[in-house]
């Protein structure tokens, strides 16, 4: 493998406290080093450039069953937006969904190297890892959706948490995933019969427990499984005003399992869960108070799902969350597929317009969530890609962060309602290329407990990107529009010490690792004759052919976690 | 020796049924339990077939002839890098691995690429693309579903297993199988049967010639107000299927999209000023609806009769805004009845690397989606290809007159396993693998749930998968473009793609068909 010196450039990478220096990185073997030998290696002067640990994102629906349907019903959108194929690209299209070469190509040219795709069912993990075999350039992980899952909600009903995180364990080996993801806890199993649930302590129909049951008692498996991410949250009551209140409920009930050393759980796209008012048309932020929870308490951490004003295609697993959406009328497809025994999912074309005062209040509210929260390693900056916007408007959304002068300017454009009611220019704070750092890569790894991303040190995958900004001349905040530019045009992507991007060009197309965890727990769930009926009864596959196979898995890099059950 | 094999898929039809016991003695399959007839005529005896295809053979004047697969891999690749506009056309009835290997293949020649879901149900998708679909894994159904519906699908036949594995006779969570009072039914039957016939023996003399009974005449049957599953059927006539339903609805041929109409205003709770809708009664259509809106978790299933009779994807486009309709009360879904056992994993392998699910284009450097215009038959009749690559597929014995007239102009490669229609008429013809027999690979079920269907005896020797045939012309394909493209520099010449004509193939295959 070759080796590479970056030199002259300005580094960025908070994990390791090194704010704007000016120092050389060097790369052996897709590492980063302490030192390479001049001669031997190829030198990238990058004088004047921005050098930061590559991109990693922790919320981004990029494949599977759900994200296909969306491209499948939406020739709309793709006939907007068509990518040529290339000596040594794939072609492809885009827009709110792009196909999966695409979007490989699409983050690398932002700089972005890690992305986390949170949401797969299990019994369809074999098609969301054929998509991310798809996904050159970027290493990927999937969270499987357990928090409705029959085996789990059984067990946590009868309180054998212990059984219910060997057979969580035996779930996350099965389908090849990185983390637990639940979803409107409780109200994907009502959705069956068209039902949901509405607050936290609502019960279950057919299982004899509430939601609260559902999110303490996978916090609790979490814990015992020593699982290196959190539980990945999507809060009940997601896309309802007056959620503010669910939400901090929900983050109250996760102080019980605190043990005082990390955060405990993840809420993510934040955004949908922080709705005031008791209607839409007293429709509002509940920004403060949710920042204000947060500042207070160290046991979460959250992402924010932006809204960035996109023709974009919203899908979730919650199932009844998209028939609310699309009984509020004005949508003309609507998708809804339910997993047996584990899942539901749904999907409307969605297009955010600033016009709208709940479309701007919701822009609003996000970012008034990220400058209010105060610690940035507590929030992490995603779109809930594809459901705020595309993952490639991500630029829009640092500027808004780091500039004042691009959120004035936006919300001079949005609903006079909306701009009456937004917090955002009472609110000074800018970002700096530091914390920007934070919230898109230090923070976004740390909390995912990937120890080899997010920052430069040494050891660290030698993922880096070069944007061409100069911090020491430029005036950030003044200039957003030419830095912005910027970051969606990296000078130089590095993947695993290769270069990937030159110039905002692909020059090479290596596959990305797709990481998940071999946990392993003291004694194996009991798959007896027993349990492999009840198999057969839930599900219309059989047990052997349900695990994913090491067949679709294309670069697989096995994570081995001992758990303590 | 004898071995038996467990939770072998099925691949016959868009069920995928993964719980096949097949015992294997000396390399073939002798036996198999669970399966469905259907299924045991391919994978006991269908796939020993004495047509089977063994080594490449390719056409010269006139007559097939054996060559090594080397030389077929290059005339194949051949043809399709000389031809403007090369069709691939099939792709169903290989895995899901075949099938990205053909998208690849399809964008480096430019060419139009199309799966047999624009003969089946491509309606279903364009519907899918106007309005959407509220739909649900197939265990979801069997677990939840108290009211199945079969439009336009005859199941019973077509996917033997469905009703039994997923829908009205099978034991879910919340509901309860309805095999046995459907074996009660029978027994019932029978003995009417036997005392219609004594009484028809004694009073032979009097007996007025009977005429079979319309489902029309006959008055609402109590069964629809019978509590647990409840099974209803339309269609144009008494299938299998509606004679195992509780209820059977006979349409008139074309009148789908009315009577969806219909019942989309009585679920709406409007009045119809009308007593007949279709052929059916009014009263009849009430009661239907009453019972879709008291559902706990109704399900509809339809099939071909609505995607390829009078209305096409607005018939389905109206079966799904039913659905949705429903939603608003109750709990409702809907879904195809998908045909070949992979056609739904052609859709969405395309999907993923296009963004389209069939009917694609890739002429301009990106992929293009427009049905009626790159799809095969269009296509094929307007004369637009000028090369064609057929898998997996038999559009001999399925495609219009035109359209294979056309197609036979020009070269046409085949990869099949068996001497069907459209291998008969190849110019360049590969054996294959029988997927999901001789080769593994990866298929979707018809509710896109992806399974790994298993390899259970070898393939004959030197008969290669159809993945690896496809890889391989496309490399043999990249490798003719770099040659042409150093010597077109060396010569400067403009490319012989430019100037040359269509390569027509001779007449005599033609007049060997018609």
């Amino acid at each position: 493998m070759t080796e590479i010196l970056i030199k002259n450039g300005f580094v960025f990478d908070p994990i390791n406290k090194i704010d704007c220096q000016k120092m050389d990185i060097a790369i052996k073997d897709g590492k980063i080093v302490k030192k390479v030998s001049e001669s031997n290696a190829k030198i990238i002067d990058v004088s004047g450039l921005t050098v930061m640990a590559g991109g990693v994102d922790i919320h981004s629906h990029i494949a599977g069953s759900e994200v296909n349907l969306g491209r499948l019903i939406r020739p709309d959108d793709h006939v907007k937006d068509v990518v040529k194929k290339t000596a040594l690209t794939r072609s492809g299209t885009g827009y709110s969904i792009p196909t999966t070469y695409v979007t490989g190509y699409r983050y690398s040219k932002m700089g972005y190297t890690t992305v986390m795709n949170p949401s797969m069912a299990a019994m369809k993990a074999k098609h969301a890892h054929e998509e991310l075999n798809d996904i050159p350039l970027i290493d990927k992980a999937s969270f499987t959706l357990l928090g409705d899952w029959w085996f789990a909600l059984e067990n946590i009903a009868k309180g054998d948490f212990k059984e219910c995180a060997r057979l969580v364990a035996w779930m996350i080996r099965s389908t090849r995933s990185y983390a637990i993801k639940i979803v409107n806890p409780g109200g994907l199993e009502s959705w069956g019969f068209g039902r949901n649930v509405h607050s936290l302590d609502d019960e279950v129909p057919n299982f004899c427990l509430t939601p609260r049951d559902i999110i303490i008692g996978m916090a609790k498996v979490n814990t015992m499984l020593n699982m290196p991410h959190t539980i990945h949250l999507h809060t009940n009551n997601l896309g309802v005003p007056g959620n503010y209140k669910t939400t901090i409920d929900t983050m109250r009930a996760l102080e019980s399992v605190y043990q005082g050393d990390k955060p405990i759980g993840h809420i993510t796209h934040i955004q949908f869960s922080s709705f005031a008012g008791d209607n839409w048309a007293h429709f509002k932020s509940g920004a403060e108070e949710i920042a204000n929870y947060l500042n207070a308490h160290n046991h979460m951490t959250v992402d924010i799902g932006q809204i960035t004003f996109a023709d974009t295609t919203t899908m979730t697993a919650d199932g009844p969350f998209e028939f609310a959406l699309y009984e509020l009328g004005g949508h003309n497809k609507w998708v809804n597929s339910d997993v047996e025994t584990e899942s539901s999912g749904g999907i409307i074309p969605f297009h955010f317009k600033r016009k709208n005062a709940v479309n701007a209040i919701q822009w609003s509210i996000g970012l008034e969530l990220s400058l209010l929260i105060k610690d940035p390693w507590k929030w992490f900056m995603t779109t809930d890609h594809p459901n705020g916007g595309p993952f490639f408007h991500y630029p829009r959304v640092f500027a808004w962060l780091y500039s004042r002068k691009a959120r004035e300017a936006t919300l001079k454009n949005c609903n006079k309602k909306a701009q009456k009611k937004s917090l955002l220019p009472s609110i000074d704070r800018e970002y700096t290329l530091y914390e920007l750092a934070i919230v898109t890569r230090a923070g976004t790894a740390k909390a995912l407990g990937l120890k080899n991303k997010g920052h430069l040190g040494i050891g660290a995958d030698a993922d880096v990107s070069i944007y061409n900004i100069n911090p020491e001349t430029t005036d950030i905040a003044n200039t957003y529009k030419s830095v912005r530019k910027a970051f969606g045009n990296a000078v130089y992507t590095i993947k695993d010490g290769e270069i990937v991007v030159k110039d905002a060009e692909i020059v090479a197309t290596p596959s990305g690792r797709t990481m998940w965890l071999d946990v392993q727990t003291k004694e194996p769930c009991r798959i007896n004759d027993e349990m492999k009926r009840k198999f057969k009864e839930y599900w219309t596959i059989e047990f052997d052919n349900y695990p994913v196979t090491d067949h679709y898995i294309k670069v697989p890099e096995k994570i081995s976690i001992k758990a303590s059950v | 020796m004898t071995k038996v094999i467990g939770s072998v898929v099925c691949t016959i039809c868009g069920c995928l049924c993964d719980d096949l016991e097949v015992t294997v003695e000396n390399n073939e399959i002798i036996k198999m339990k669970n399966g469905c007839a259907v299924c045991e005529a391919k994978m006991v005896h269908g796939y020993k077939s004495e047509e089977r295809i063994l080594k490449p053979h390719i056409r010269k004047n006139g007559k097939l002839v054996p060559v090594t697969i080397d030389e077929a891999i290059h005339e194949a690749a051949q043809i399709l890098t000389d031809a403007k506009y090369p069709l691939l056309f099939g792709w169903t009835s290989s895995a899901s691995e075949t099938q990205h290997v053909g998208v690849e293949l399809a964008e480096e020649l430019g060419s139009a690429l199309d799966n047999c879901c624009s003969v089946c149900h491509g309606p279903s998708v364009m519907a899918t693309q106007e309005i959407g679909i509220p739909t649900a894994t197939l265990g979801q159904i069997r677990h939840r579903a108290d009211l199945i519906i079969y439009w336009a699908c005859n199941p019973w036949s077509s996917h033997p297993r469905h009703v039994e594995r997923y829908t009205a006779f099978t034991e879910g969570r919340f509901e309860k199988s309805e095999f046995k009072e459907y074996v009660q039914k029978l027994k019932a039957k029978a003995s009417q049967k036997k005392v219609a016939a004594a009484i028809r023996r004694t009073q032979v003399r009097y007996q007025s010639p009977s005429r079979p009974k319309s489902a029309l005449v006959e008055a609402p049957p109590q069964t629809l107000a019978k509590e647990g599953r409840k099974m209803v059927v339309f269609d144009v006539m008494k299938t299998m299927t509606a004679e195992v339903a509780d209820y059977f609805v006979q349409v008139e041929p074309n009148r789908d999209y009315e009577i969806f109409g219909a019942l989309r205003c009585l679920v709406n709770d409007q009045e119809l000023d009308v007593d007949t809708v279709g052929g059916v009664p009014v009263d009849y259509l009430k009661e239907i609806a009453d019972v879709m809106v008291n559902a706990e978790f109704g399900a509809i299933f339809f099939g071909l009769g609505l995607t390829q009779s009078i209305g096409r994807f607005r018939n389905v486009e109206l079966a799904i805004a039913l659905t949705r309709d429903l939603n608003r009360k109750t709990k409702f879904v809907v879904s195809p009845m998908r045909g070949h056992f992979n056609v739904t994993g052609a859709n969405t392998v395309f999907a993923w690397q296009t963004g389209y699910p069939f009917a694609l284009d890739f002429s301009q450097g990106y992929p293009q989606y427009n049905p009626g215009e790159f799809t095969a038959i269009d296509l094929l009749r307007r004369g637009d290809n000028d090369a064609t690559l057929v898998i997996s597929a038999d559009p001999g014995a399925h495609f219009p007159k035109g359209a294979l007239q056309n197609m036979l102009k020009y070269p046409l490669i085949t990869i099949n396993p068996d001497w069907n229609a459209i291998s008969r008429l190849g110019d360049v013809v590969f054996p294959t693998q029988w997927c999901g027999i001789e080769q593994a690979g990866t298929a979707y079920r018809m509710d896109s749930v992806a399974i790994t269907l298993k390899k259970v005896v070898e393939a004959p020797k030197g008969v290669p998968s159809d993945e690896e045939i496809v890889r391989r012309i496309l490399e043999e394909v990249r490798v003719i473009k770099a040659k042409k493209t150093a010597t077109d520099a060396a010569d400067g010449n403009v490319s012989q793609e430019m100037v040359g004509s269509k390569k027509r193939r001779s007449k005599s295959i033609e007049k060997e068909m018609y």
